[in-house]
């Protein structure tokens, strides 16, 4: 079967620009090249501290980035237009903060209608039709349509920027932190809506976090991200439970869980590494613990360790249930 | 059209921008009437009848070096200055903003061409490149107003660009461009809506000014052209007859004065009423403690902890309406021990904490009940200085985003100095080595080299380490730390958590400590308040209550919440959403939202029931008082 989503290569560098005589300097790399499957109606968690990528990484796979290198396939297509609209159609994405996301100055009716007008060139009575629909389906209430984004709480904006979503009817949804501004009593609502939907219409999902938590509840495989590389990439039961690389147990070790004693995780350095100045070899190996002289030599690639479970770590961590791959 | 009553409402509730409108209204309204108000020819010269002086008959406000009737060159003239005033600020506008928005839109090479351009175009004095341009076309009002319109092009690109460059970047136009609009179509339709408010503004404040540059043209014989009247070639003809007969240059110079004044005041009243900072209060400065009611009735000092709220009541007062965002809340806490609160956003937990310390923003916050002991001495309605005092040196905050915290020009360093400073005297080397101490106690590495950084250099871990030592500067008794961890990776996260927990065992500081994480409170704290609607409906040892709360919400909330190492899995939601603090329902402020609802829920209020260590404010708990006691 082809994937929903398949990406080779990916990668994005920031250009700093020239200095005023100089040679041009090297750019700074957000991400390095990944590549990654998607199977069509599964999801795939992205997990990641602040400053690993995982945001330059989603807006690359919906065309709000041009990627540096590598390609994009939905089912199977190639994806080298630059044009937004073509993408739109295929793959959507779903922003963080949901007020944000929504033009003030713009009624609930008119935000919803530009995806129906411009990509699927529906009239009136098609878009009016469709929009009930789609409502419908993300129980929001009709009346909504001709309020403007301000008066809405957190929790249903962020319903409306699903709707909006939807609307392109791309079968790819890209959730970026799609419930971390909203309260919790709030985030589960939300969270059980998504796999209510793709259930219903045969979504792909690519879910991405910073909530560990959120993350294996909701995800089918999860890709742990750390300084723009893929570190780790496995079932979400195992990925946590029976985590590989150390950089993922520095990450479960540091969830807070009730009843887990306090005390710091094990970490030498708490620092990322500098983008301008990035290590050489393991971009992990100041932090870890099991740092070899190998590590600062070279870098790791992500390897298969266990069927479906892979990490780029020369030293992994031995499966509790198991030995080592 | 709520809007614009709520504009015209703003406006009015300015005295001076209101005169400003009244008058400008009966200004333009004469201009526009003059063609049908009985007035003389303005242009016809009666050489017998020159100079005569105001107030005379045939002559309201006398004739001009060629006998012609004043009243109605003022009347003309000020109608042509004005309408080359507003069309050479809506040409400049235009234009201005046009460039502005492309330049700020497209960024990149495109931008760097064009503020190139306008940059250059304002090295130049103003009135040399009108005279410029206007040397080059030729005299002639149509180019003096050209001249204007040019002058003013940069003032708008330069403003409209900064507003555009922060709007291209906002989420919502890559929303629109992942809808499939091109980019003219952002520009027009998420844009430009959003900018218009900007160009209003900007054209309020310099209209006068262009009337005034077009006077200033015309004056120098470079405008109008005789014998048509504006303001500025009317006191250019007067000029040689300034000493002899003052009342011709008076009566012109006396309607600019008007228009430009009144101008000038009515668009600071439009900026004021539009500007969105200025509309969410930023003028009105809060008070430097909390408003207290006058009907507030003390509560005598109890010895229950080292800090102690007893019936705790905050509101905030907007207009007509009240929120109650603190609705008689009663806590405790002891040296060394961690009280964590949690509720969702709304439910009162920060401004509780806000409120110790008289640190709510008043206006509109006001303290209307309720007494905080620390020690045996009432915080609330305690004299400023005093307040001041114990702030930071007994009773310290540490907030959620450092980076709002630290004062972004000044060394991490000198900023702990500072704190520390603030309440005794301190030489500086003596100051340095606390600072040094105080770094090093947060578990900063290399502290001795990062006390000389700016806060922009520091990560944000780092930055919430230097916020705790802040903290910790006076060796308080009590730290509230509201949310300290919420901006923070979850490795950073378990760090601060930590240390928190050392200082608090080392030191014996009580901490309350607020959230809405229940694996940080089941980590951190020895007892738990849960707050919902402005009111503690449950409290009691973090254990107990993660083992088996009492109160519906509280089973929920955590039921919501996953945690790690759960699996897929589909999640617990409570339907419907928090309640409005300015509209509270007069029992259970959960009963809408609960399964186990009765009518006697919402009958009345329902109090807090404390048995042994637990309290839950519930008629129908999950799990009954009496065996969870036991």
């Amino acid at each position: 079967m082809t994937p929903a989503l398949r990406l080779e290569n990916l990668s994005k560098t920031f250009p700093l620009g020239r200095t005023l005589f100089g040679p041009e300097r090297p750019g700074v790399r957000a991400v390095h090249p990944v590549t990654l499957e998607v199977a069509r109606g599964e999801t795939l968690g992205i997990v990641g501290e602040s400053g690993c990528g995982k945001s330059t990484l989603a807006r690359m796979l919906v065309g709000l980035l041009a990627p540096t290198t590598g390609s994009i396939e939905i089912e199977g297509a190639a994806l080298d237009t630059a044009d937004p609209a073509a993408f739109g159609k295929r793959i959507q994405y779903v922003f963080q903060d949901p007020i944000s996301s929504l033009n003030p100055r713009k009624t609930i009716r008119q935000i919803m209608e530009a995806p129906l007008k411009l990509l699927h060139g529906m009239d009136r009575a098609q878009r009016a039709a469709r929009i009930a629909e789609i409502f419908d389906l993300v129980s929001l209430r009709h009346e909504f349509l001709d309020r403007y984004p301000h008066e809405f709480s957190g929790g249903q904006a962020q319903r409306i920027g699903i709707a909006r979503a939807l609307a392109a009817e791309a079968r790819i949804l890209i959730l970026d932190e799609p419930v971390s501004a909203l309260d919790v009593s709030v985030q589960a609502q939300v969270l059980n809506l998504l796999a209510d939907l793709k259930a219903e219409l045969d979504l792909t999902y690519l879910f991405i976090s910073h909530d560990l938590a959120v993350v294996e509840a909701v995800s089918d495989r999860i890709a742990v991200l750390y300084f723009g590389s893929v570190v780790e990439l496995g079932r979400a039961e195992d990925i946590f439970r029976a985590p590989r690389h150390p950089y993922t147990k520095l990450l479960a070790d540091s969830a807070p869980v009730v009843g887990r004693a306090l005390t710091p995780p094990e970490a030498k350095e708490t620092e990322l590494p500098d983008p301008l100045d990035p290590p050489k070899g393991c971009a992990f190996q100041a932090r870890c613990p099991r740092a070899t002289a190998q590590c600062g030599q070279e870098t790791p690639t992500l390897a298969e360790l266990a069927d479906g479970h892979a990490a780029a770590c020369f030293h992994p961590i031995a499966p509790p249930d198991g030995p080592a791959g | 059209m709520s809007g614009v009553r709520q504009f015209l409402a703003l406006l009015a509730r300015n005295r001076l921008a209101l005169a400003g409108l009244v008058v400008m209204g009966i200004v333009v309204a004469l201009a526009v009437l003059t063609p049908v108000l009985p007035l003389a020819d303005p242009d016809v010269t009666n050489t017998s009848n020159r100079f005569v002086p105001p107030f005379s008959e045939g002559a309201l406000l006398g004739t001009d070096h060629l006998g012609r009737d004043l009243l109605s060159r003022l009347m003309w003239g000020t109608r042509l200055s004005l309408a080359v005033g507003f069309a050479a600020a809506l040409v400049a506008a235009t234009l201005g903003a046009a460039i502005g928005i492309i330049a700020g839109y497209y960024g990149g090479r495109t931008d760097n061409v064009i503020m190139r351009g306008v940059d250059m175009l304002m090295a130049f004095p103003y009135i040399l490149l009108a005279l410029a341009i206007v040397a080059a076309l030729g005299p002639g009002l149509i180019n003096a107003l050209i001249a204007v319109a040019a002058v003013n092009i940069p003032f708008f690109a330069r403003n409209i660009r900064g507003i555009t460059v922060g709007l291209a970047q906002k989420e919502f136009v890559d929303a629109a461009r992942l809808s499939g609009m091109s980019d003219a179509r952002i520009i027009l339709t998420e844009i430009l809506p959003n900018v218009v408010p900007v160009i209003v503004i900007a054209m309020s404040t310099t209209i006068g000014w262009m009337i005034l540059e077009t006077a200033g043209l015309s004056f120098l014989g470079l405008g109008s052209q005789p014998p048509q009247a504006d303001l500025g070639s009317m006191l250019g003809e007067a000029r040689s007859a300034l000493i002899t007969n003052p009342h011709t240059s008076v009566v012109p110079g006396m309607m600019i004065l008007v228009i430009v004044m009144a101008i000038n005041l009515l668009g600071d009243g439009v900026r004021d009423a539009l500007d969105p900072r200025l509309k969410s209060g930023a003028l009105n400065r809060p008070l430097p403690a909390t408003l207290v009611a006058q009907d507030r009735t003390p509560v005598p000092a109890h010895a229950d902890g080292i800090l102690t709220l007893t019936d705790l009541q905050t509101q905030f007062h907007v207009k007509d309406r009240i929120y109650r965002a603190v609705g008689g809340v009663s806590l405790n806490v002891r040296p060394g021990e961690a009280l964590g609160i949690i509720g969702e956003s709304g439910s009162g937990k920060s401004v509780t904490a806000l409120s110790v310390m008289g640190l709510v923003a008043s206006p509109p916050g006001i303290v209307t009940g309720g007494s905080v002991h620390y020690r045996d001495q009432d915080l609330i309605g305690a004299p400023y200085d005093a307040l001041r005092r114990l702030r930071g040196a007994e009773v310290a905050y540490i907030f959620q985003d450092p980076q709002a915290t630290l004062h972004p020009l000044y060394r991490v360093g000198d900023q702990l100095i500072e704190a520390i400073s603030a309440h005794r005297h301190i030489s500086r080397a003596e100051g340095r080595a606390k600072a040094l101490d105080l770094l090093e106690a947060v578990r900063i590495p290399n502290a001795a080299a990062r006390i000389n950084d700016y806060p922009h250099e520091m990560s944000g871990g780092m930055r919430q380490r230097v916020g705790i030592a802040m903290a910790l500067a006076n060796d308080p008794e009590v730290i509230i730390a509201d949310e300290p961890t919420t901006a923070l990776d979850v490795t950073v996260q378990a760090q601060i958590l930590s240390l928190l927990d050392d200082l608090r065992r080392d030191r014996g500081l009580a901490i309350i400590f607020i959230t809405h994480d229940f694996g940080v409170v089941g980590q951190l704290c020895d007892r738990v308040a849960v707050m919902y609607g402005g009111r503690i409906v449950e409290e009691g040892p973090t254990r107990a209550i993660l083992d088996s709360p009492m109160h519906p919400y509280t089973e929920r909330l955590m039921a919501c919440v996953p945690e790690l190492g759960g699996g897929r899995r589909r999640l617990e939601a409570i339907p419907g959403l928090p309640p409005a603090v300015n509209d509270l329902p007069p029992g259970c402020a959960f009963a809408d939202r609960c399964d186990r609802v009765q009518a006697a829920c919402r009958q009345g209020a329902i109090p807090l029931d404390r048995k042994g260590d637990r309290a839950v404010r519930c008629l129908f708990p999950v799990t009954e008082p009496q065996e969870a006691a036991q």
